[in-house]
């Protein structure tokens, strides 16, 4: 990735669309069409808060097909690394950032003869542009959308005006439980089933469609990761000749770029693949948190994904 | 056997059950009986009492395998003379057929690939099919040249049943036709044909 094939972009709108939901739409500075892309795309966001630089992964919403802007939504969560809460109170109308080419990890298999969507909370935001493309294309689908109560559900009455009977709500507020087990039994061969939301509920769905005979072929989740925080460490690079701290709350990824270090990403989110790692030799134990490698691969401690995982120990040497 | 090694050609794994299918469709030919008796040795009870068999004896015929899977009690078990027939009613299975399905095929190549192509129509990905081969390895062979089918190819070089050319069987499988490509073999010289072997038994 030596080569930064961002787009620069301004902020033009802002609305908060439901509870800790804000919606961000961006157009290039120079006013050029953005690249089409296809449902379930994301975006990385760069966002320079002071000296810190964070780059998080968002769900492109709008549709696929308008080039003249993209809109993300963002749920404000109070954690420790501030990437939500840096786009909920510090960009403004007006404010510049850069974003990433498109890029799906997330995409729909159009082979399949029905799409099932099931999404949880902000889970939703992959959907919103994968059923502007379904519904364009004349693919059937149906949405499950469950959330803490109607106020934390972004979007509803806009989907259901656009989608009305292809669209389900459930409340948690109201007692109300995705029937999962007879949503599985029911649908016809060829049915694809695509799953966002909290980690807990994509297991559980994994684990019930399994249980139900669903081969791993027609199943589908996305979910990112926030880089966890932990103790610092230090890594070494071995190809740069560089010796670098990781910081309490930055990846090894961030602590890399922070050096001046170009190391390959995509998702930032333990899910693609990108970042890899050669590990030459480690100090301590490697805490895998990416839903990439295998186990064999993991327990290996020859590989790392450097954009979530960490070390519990003193250092590693790592192959950049 | 087949030979190994050719990367166009999909890896036949071999008959494992799925525990959690809810239900399961057999689709055997031939040999394919045989690897049908020994998954039976391996299912967990219950098994076939949620599971449909379709079985042509093709070469198979006369040797009791019919008997044997009988004998097995699923849930249905329907045998049929011809290819197209037993195809015919695969199809008709598959497009009532709920997710929890699961679909298994063994037999030689040419009948896998039969099964594979009315799977993908109801959009079952090939790679969720369990497959494996068992008898003949003969081919089904497309001629490049009119594109018509050959079926039952055991030799290194035949004749395209359509256009009459000479065709090379070349190891090159196509997974969307589920067949062998066939090349000219005499384009240069007509008629300077090598002689064919039998290498596809």
């Amino acid at each position: 990735m030596t080569v930064s094939t961002d787009i620069p972009v301004r902020v033009t709108d802002i609305e908060t669309v439901a509870e800790g939901v804000k919606r961000f739409r961006f157009a290039t500075r120079d006013g050029s069409k953005l690249p089409e892309f296809s449902g379930g795309a994301h975006t990385v966001v760069t966002m320079r808060d002071g000296d810190t630089v964070r780059r998080n992964p968002y769900s492109l919403m709008s549709s696929p097909f308008d080039g003249s802007h993209y809109e993300i939504s963002v749920l404000r969560t109070v954690d420790s690394r501030g990437g939500s809460v840096f786009m909920h109170d510090k960009v403004k109308v007006g404010s510049e950032m850069m974003i990433s080419q498109p890029v799906n990890l997330f995409p729909i298999d159009r082979r399949g003869r029905k799409h099932l969507l099931i999404a949880g909370g902000i889970g939703i935001t992959p959907f919103m542009s994968m059923m502007n493309q379904l519904d364009r294309e004349e693919m059937p689908f149906e949405l499950y959308y469950c959330n803490r109560s109607p106020a934390r559900g972004a979007y509803i009455d806009r989907l259901s005006g656009l989608y009305g009977h292809r669209i389900h709500t459930f409340f948690d507020d109201k007692r109300e439980a995705l029937p999962l087990a007879r949503l599985l039994a029911g649908q016809p061969l060829g049915t694809h089933l695509y799953v966002c939301g909290p980690s807990g509920m994509i297991d559980w769905v994994l684990a019930s469609a399994r249980e139900a005979g669903w081969p791993d072929e027609n199943v589908h989740s996305e979910r990112f990761l926030a880089p966890p925080s932990g103790k610092p460490f230090k890594v070494d690079l071995a190809k740069s000749n560089k010796s670098i701290v990781v910081g309490q709350y930055q990846s090894v990824l961030e602590a890399v770029e922070a050096a001046g270090v170009d190391a390959p990403y995509l998702c930032r989110g333990g899910a693609c693949g990108q970042c890899e790692t050669s590990v030459i030799a480690c100090d301590g134990a490697i805490h895998h948190n990416d839903h990439y490698l295998t186990d064999e691969e993991k327990r290996s401690g020859k590989k790392m994904m450097i954009c979530v995982s960490r070390i519990d120990g003193a250092g590693v040497v790592l192959d950049l | 056997m087949l030979r190994p090694g050719m990367p166009s050609r999909p890896v036949y794994k071999g008959l494992v059950p799925d525990i959690h299918a809810r239900q399961n469709i057999v689709a055997a030919e031939g040999e394919g009986a045989r690897a049908v008796l020994e998954l039976a040795e391996t299912t967990p009870a219950g098994f076939f009492d949620r599971t449909i068999l379709i079985y042509v004896p093709t070469g198979s015929a006369g040797q009791g395998l019919e008997e044997k899977l009988k004998q097995l009690n699923p849930q249905g078990l329907w045998i049929f003379p011809t290819l197209a027939t037993a195809m015919f009613r695969l199809k008709g299975t598959l497009a009532t057929a709920t997710m929890g399905t699961r679909l298994y095929a063994t037999g030689t190549e040419p009948f896998i690939a039969s099964v594979i192509q009315e799977a993908q129509a109801v959009g079952i990905d090939q790679k969720s099919v369990i497959q494996e081969h068992r008898g003949s390895a003969k081919r089904r062979v497309q001629c490049v040249h009119c594109k018509g089918m050959t079926d039952d190819v055991t030799t290194s070089i035949v004749r395209c049943a359509h256009c009459g050319l000479n065709l090379f069987v070349r190891d090159h499988f196509s997974r969307r036709l589920g067949a062998f490509q066939g090349v000219c073999v005499d384009a240069e010289v007509p008629g300077d044909v090598p002689a064919a072997e039998t290498i596809y038994e």
